[in-house]
């Protein structure tokens, strides 16, 4: 095929990027060598247009071993262990084909930890779709559902928390984001930089098919009506290969004999090995007809855009080759010396004898574009005045009962029913709580993850809503007695060329910086997926981070349950009224404009660390962070899980009692104590200048608000669980 | 009392099994799936996972695996031979113990807390368990268990059924059946009793911290028994 703009053009490049590929090489690429570079260079693999700003995250910390650039995030948990975790987005393949696109996209993430030497320990995910209303909606969530807990589940690696959302914006783009935690010992990580000339370089897994060519391409524009003709760039997964893979890399990496090891994810073969070679500053060469191939008559150009899963490439000590392929025929995987590191700095790649592309790496790598995109400031939008009389009529237990039933309120044990939770023996805080909670096996830390976002607020006002994902991030942890280490972010945005989504980026970007500077709270791995948007529409904003924390003894770990009746309920945290961009606003009110609750990171900082003070101190029975909904929501949701009542009065404050209940003002907690212990409590509160409300007393089975109106647990536990149930069975 | 696991490509519960049994005493050892021979054991437990991957169907390809064999003749010679979830659908293939396990009712993996009624208590896995209802854990897809109505006949003629789901109080219903399985089993023995086949995961539920403790009285129980 001879290679010419318009063929360029016809693998997702621009015109100038075509020209640029041609100066470098200072001649025509051959069509392997095109396909090459629209892999390297497209926005998923090169981030060309998310890189200038990515570097104004705070990366470092005490606790940070390994930030953004490798495989996956380390950060330092003490007594030589470490955690490997990381985020991804697998959206694009999860419209076009939910089962398959959601199962790569959990075996994609768990490749990544394990690369580092980490056994996986737990997964999470944040699932986004359209309205339930739209026709394709339960369709996508049940196979994207089925997928999660296909991979998952087979893998053996307990599903620990996650988070689904409902909104329109997503019908024509559904978010899939998953996230991976892994177990390591500090002085047995393994990274991705080659180094060494002629070591060999080891293909290993399964074989080579045609499956996902130009999957990250596909992943990196808009969608069309075309778009069902890209099933063929989806990936098909295989999670008891990948459980082989695992056992046998990790069998291999107990001894000494790998140099570096790097799976194939987007992009294949073609980023796996440039990346080693760039980290490297090295050359590889590789011999094409050596990959093991599942298909006949393979070109050069699909082995080495192919996404088949399950493989990795490894470059191994000299003479270490057949202590290797012990291990990898024991799992019965395949094997393959299929190159070697060369001191060229080039890719170079033979088939049938003959050289079939000839790249200097840093032209891939470094020399690929980066954009300055044009964006636009977002305007903090006015508050809203609440008129007295649209609120007069409102009852608040009617509100409550449809705010428990919203589809992003309501329970999603549906869903997490089906992902295995407790494989492994550790989980020790289920999903449905404010944060999964796995032990470290055979020790007495335990390991807390949640994963959040706020496409309203961040729809809303980006700077903000950005820093609010971080912050309940923080709260979440907080909650579950964990402290804080580190935070992965997936960034899911529409097109960075059209001047609105990429100032919802930038400014999103910032949000987030500004938080995790301020809550030391670093980021250590993510991923940005643009390009979610279906011809002129694009999605909300949605950055989501996942957090991760450490309980030093899992004993004092937190679960949201009320526990004894008598107990005394608490609000930590100022409630100032904050109605607009709140579920009240927007699903009762109607009301979708307005700006998002306003974020102090010094009461963010405060009230947290002060409330894992109360935890230490062993004076909290169970605590919840106040979000979407408000307090009455949260409440509720603690008198569900625990099955227990509360008789509420709502404090002598300026604010209406709608406002108080349903208000979505930030850093706030709703705890439990004895009663006995009030006094304690209130003295460390005040002494850290925390703002805390009397609440309530718990009772046996109603919530009794102002002595006045009354519901049973019971009716609000059916509004709560029925609705996700009632809809999937329709 | 000495224990082996076997692990086979894709098992996944192997390390849980061998966790809960040493912490109640069994001197545990790993066996290999292409292993000849078995070490000389007091009880052999098939653990839960996907082996190959539940590919053509659940258990299947295990059930041939080379270690199988010495399995096998280790049952028929008396000895005590347990299956969790993935190892029952292997029993079941096996033909150690008798029905097949469908795809469960709704269609959906469960992975969930149960409540099973011990039903019969003259064999070693259950005599001397105090209570009568367990709090057990289920994580499956196909555990629907089926048989004819000769099978049936005959299984409960001899007192097969093992466990049966139920509520808390024992109340044997459908409504307590999460996954279709004929007459609520969730567990069954062959005919001697020295094969038990059960879908329940016991050794997730040996700490309070975790899902529940009623493994724990399980698994004191069967060591003791075994003594």
């Amino acid at each position: 095929m001879i290679v010419n703009e318009q063929v360029a053009v016809d693998h997702g490049l621009k015109k100038d990027e075509y020209a640029k590929i041609c100066e470098l090489l200072k001649r025509t690429p051959n069509i392997t060598e095109l396909g090459i570079f629209s892999a390297m260079w497209n926005e998923h693999c090169s981030y060309k247009s998310s890189r200038l700003h990515l570097k104004k995250l705070p990366t470092k910390g005490k606790k940070v071993i390994q930030g953004p650039g490798e495989n996956a995030g380390v950060i330092d948990i003490e007594d030589n262990d470490a955690i490997v975790f990381k985020i991804e987005s697998h959206n694009h393949p999860s419209f076009i084909e939910p089962y398959q696109g959601a199962a790569t996209g959990v075996g994609g993430i768990m490749r990544d930890v394990f690369t580092m030497g980490a056994r996986p320990i737990a997964n999470l995910n944040s699932i986004h779709f359209g309205s339930p209303q739209n026709k394709k909606t339960k369709n996508l969530l049940r196979g994207v559902v089925h997928g999660i807990g296909g991979y998952g589940n087979c893998m053996g690696v307990p599903t620990i928390a996650g988070q689904t959302s409902f909104d329109s914006s997503y019908n024509g783009n559904i978010l899939v984001n998953a996230m991976t935690l892994g177990l390591v010992k500090k002085d047995k990580i393994f990274y991705s930089k080659a180094a060494g000339l002629n070591k060999p370089v080891i293909y290993v897994g399964s074989k080579t098919g045609r499956d996902g060519i130009h999957g990250a391409s596909m992943a990196s524009a808009s969608f069309d009506e075309k778009i069902e003709e890209k099933k063929p760039t989806v990936q098909v997964g295989d999670p008891f290969t990948e459980k082989l893979l695992l056992e046998a890399c990790l069998e291999l990496m107990a001894g000494d004999s790998i140099i570096a090891i790097q799976d194939m994810g987007a992009a294949g073969l073609t980023s796996s090995s440039i990346e080693m070679a760039s980290k490297g500053n090295l050359g590889i060469e590789i011999n094409l007809n050596k990959v093991p191939c599942r298909e006949t008559k393979m070109t050069p150009y699909e082995i080495m855009l192919s996404e088949s899963q399950e493989r990795m490439l490894i470059v191994l000590e000299n003479g270490k080759e057949k202590e290797a392929k012990k291990i990898f025929d024991k799992w019965n995987l395949d094997f393959a010396v299929i190159g070697k590191t060369t001191k060229s700095k080039k890719i170079e790649l033979y088939f049938d004898e003959e050289k079939v592309a000839d790249i200097p790496v840093n032209t891939l790598v470094e020399n690929s574009p980066m954009y300055d995109r044009k964006w636009k400031k977002a305007k903090l939008p006015k508050k809203n005045k609440i008129k007295k009389e649209d609120i007069k009529h409102l009852k608040i237990i009617d509100i409550l009962k449809k705010i428990l039933a919203n589809p992003n309120i309501c329970s999603k044990e549906w869903i997490w029913q089906q992902y295995d939770h407790t494989v492994m023996g550790d989980t020790i805080q289920k999903p449905g709580g404010d944060a999964g909670v796995v032990r470290v096996h055979g020790t007495d830390k335990a390991v807390a993850a949640s994963v959040d976002s706020s496409a309203v607020y961040c729809w809303a006002h980006p700077l903000t809503g950005g820093k609010q994902v971080v912050c309940e991030s923080f709260r979440n942890l907080v909650s579950v007695g964990a402290k804080p280490i580190a935070i992965t972010n997936c960034l899911n945005f529409g097109s960075p060329e059209n001047e609105e989504n990429m100032g919802e980026f930038v400014e999103c970007v910032e949000g987030i910086s500004e938080a995790s500077d301020y809550l030391k709270f670093p980021v250590v791995s993510g991923n940005v997926s643009f390009y979610n948007q279906t011809k002129e529409e694009g999605i909300k904003p949605t950055p989501a981070i996942g957090g991760v924390g450490l309980i030093k003894d899992y004993k004092n770990m937190i679960t949201m349950e009320f526990k004894e009746v008598d107990n005394l309920v608490l609000v930590i945290g100022k409630t100032e009224g904050h109605i607009d961009q709140s579920l009240f606003a927007r699903n009762i009110l109607d009301e979708k404009n307005g700006p998002p609750p306003e974020v102090n990171l010094f009461n963010e900082k405060n009230n947290g660390e002060t409330l894992l003070k109360l935890i230490d101190n062993k004076l909290i029975k169970s605590a919840h962070d106040v979000s979407l909904g408000g307090i009455i929501t949260a409440v509720s949701k603690m008198c569900i899980k625990g099955k227990k009542g509360i008789n509420i009065k709502k404090p002598k404050y300026l604010i209406n009692e709608i406002e108080y209940f349903f208000a979505e003002d930030q850093g706030r907690y709703i705890i439990e104590i004895n009663k006995k212990d009030f006094k304690k409590v209130a003295d460390i509160l005040n002494k850290n200048a925390v703002h805390f409300d009397e609440l309530g007393t718990i009772n046996e089975n109603e919530l009794y608000i102002n002595n006045k109106t009354k519901v049973t647990i019971d009716e609000l536990s059916t509004c709560n669980n029925s609705w996700l149930t009632n809809y999937m069975s329709k | 009392m000495k224990s082996s696991v076997i692990t086979f490509p894709g098992s996944n519960c192997d390390r849980d099994i061998d966790v809960a049994l040493k912490k109640f005493g069994f001197k545990n050892k790993m066996v290999w799936h292409t292993d000849a021979e078995l070490p000389k054991s007091d009880l052999v437990v098939l653990p839960g996972g996907f082996s190959y991957g539940d590919y053509l169907r659940c258990g299947s390809m295990a059930s041939k695996s080379k270690i199988m064999q010495s399995v096998i003749n280790f049952a028929n010679s008396g000895g005590m031979v347990m299956g969790i979830c993935n190892g029952f659908q292997i029993l079941v293939e096996t033909g150690l113990v008798p029905g097949v396990l469908l795809r469960n009712k709704y269609l959906e993996f469960i992975c969930k807390n149960v409540f099973v009624k011990v039903n019969d208590k003259k064999n070693k896995y259950f005599k001397n368990v105090d209570n009568e209802v367990l709090e057990f854990h289920i994580a499956h897809n196909e555990g629907n268990y089926f048989c004819t109505n000769d099978q049936l006949k005959e299984i409960e003629d001899n007192n097969q059924i093992a466990i049966n789901y139920c509520d808390e109080n024992g109340k044997i219903e459908d409504q307590f059946n999460p996954n279709g399985s004929l007459k609520n089993i969730a567990g069954i023995f062959n005919k001697e009793k020295n094969v038990l086949g059960m879908m329940p995961h016991p050794e997730r539920m040996i700490d309070k911290s975790l899902s529940g403790e009623d493994g724990s009285l399980f698994f004191k129980n069967l060591i003791n028994n075994l003594k």
